[in-house]
């Protein structure tokens, strides 16, 4: 039975995926890489000094392929290319079938045999199912969604607005 | 939203092979009833996909979710289809609105609040949640809440 009341956002931990200055200001997105305001938020965050968190939101019935994107990047993730294949996800959203992901996989250079065990693995799900039910627990509904993350406590903030967290534009 | 606590309201909406779905029907299960205010509209849309995501583990808990909403039968059944969710539909089409009344569920506007209910096998109503407006999608977590997790 998975754990699905109310919990707070859950701090960074080992495995989870971040990129950004370590002291930058963090911020947790939950998102799909079948959703296109995911796509233009994460083009935003990119831009900004911030230490981002991704973590995974696919709603299958929103977006067929998320689920399957999802474990895609986490396979490649198990070869060190996480944020690469996240990058070539958003790139081309138009192409997320397993002939694109395999494109993709061979482009980032990884072991296909492994990136295709993988990403059908168990454990992959688990860990695509791990971020989900984190963002059903701390009240997530859509994607994207975005929260600060300092101090022990998250604070979700409207994506729209980025402007006050790194003082950038 | 009629509040936890007291039994649930008599009530007649229909089912999606047009059947009756009354309170008898509630007896011997624990219900989620969501009632959303238009099919295809952008955020009940989310909310059915959303709450789809999680359909399993409200089965595990022996509990089952139905969507209510004002639209006819046959919207509600293309609206299921389209978006590819297996939550069955209640439709309060004619007399319109009539149980999201009883429920205390029914907007100024015409259509149904955005709000929920959980009701215990022996009919009571264990736990009840209006959205603060139409717009705001409640988050599965208060139903899981709810439900004691």
């Amino acid at each position: 039975m998975r754990e699905l009341g109310s919990a707070p956002v859950p701090e960074a931990s080992g495995d989870d995926h971040l990129r950004g200055p370590a002291d930058a200001p963090m911020v947790v997105a939950y998102a799909d890489f079948e959703c296109p305001f995911c796509a233009v938020l994460e083009q935003r965050l990119a831009k900004r000094r911030l230490r981002v968190l991704f973590r995974h939101f696919p709603v299958r019935s929103s977006h067929p392929r998320a689920w399957a994107a999802a474990c895609a990047a986490e396979a490649a993730g198990r070869q060190e290319r996480f944020w690469e294949m996240h990058d070539l996800l958003f790139a081309d959203q138009a192409r997320l079938e397993d002939p694109h992901l395999w494109r993709r996989a061979e482009a980032l250079g990884l072991d296909l045999k492994r990136f295709d065990a993988d990403r059908r693995s168990e454990e992959v799900r688990a860990r695509v199912r791990r971020d989900f039910d984190s963002g059903v627990r701390a009240g997530v509904v859509t994607t994207p969604t975005l929260f600060t993350l300092g101090g022990g406590r998250a604070q979700r903030i409207d994506p729209k607005t980025l402007d006050h967290l790194d003082g950038e534009r | 939203m009629i509040p936890a606590g007291g039994l649930a309201p008599e009530f007649t909406l229909k089912r999606e092979d047009g059947s009756d779905f009354t309170q008898s029907d509630l007896e011997g299960q624990t219900t989620v009833l969501v009632f959303y205010p238009f099919a295809f509209s952008p955020v009940c849309t989310d909310q059915l996909n959303l709450y789809e995501e999680v359909l399993d583990e409200l089965k595990v808990r022996g509990a089952t979710m139905y969507g209510v909403s004002c639209d006819a039968t046959y919207s509600q059944t293309a609206f299921r289809e389209k978006l590819g969710v297996t939550i069955e539909q209640l439709s309060d089409f004619e007399p319109k609105g009539e149980t999201c009344r009883a429920f205390d569920a029914y907007h100024s506007g015409g259509f149904p609040q955005r709000a929920l209910a959980i009701i215990g096998p022996d009919r009571v109503v264990t736990w009840s949640y209006q959205a603060p407006s139409p717009g705001d999608l409640p988050g599965a977590n208060l139903i899981f809440d709810a439900l004691g997790d």
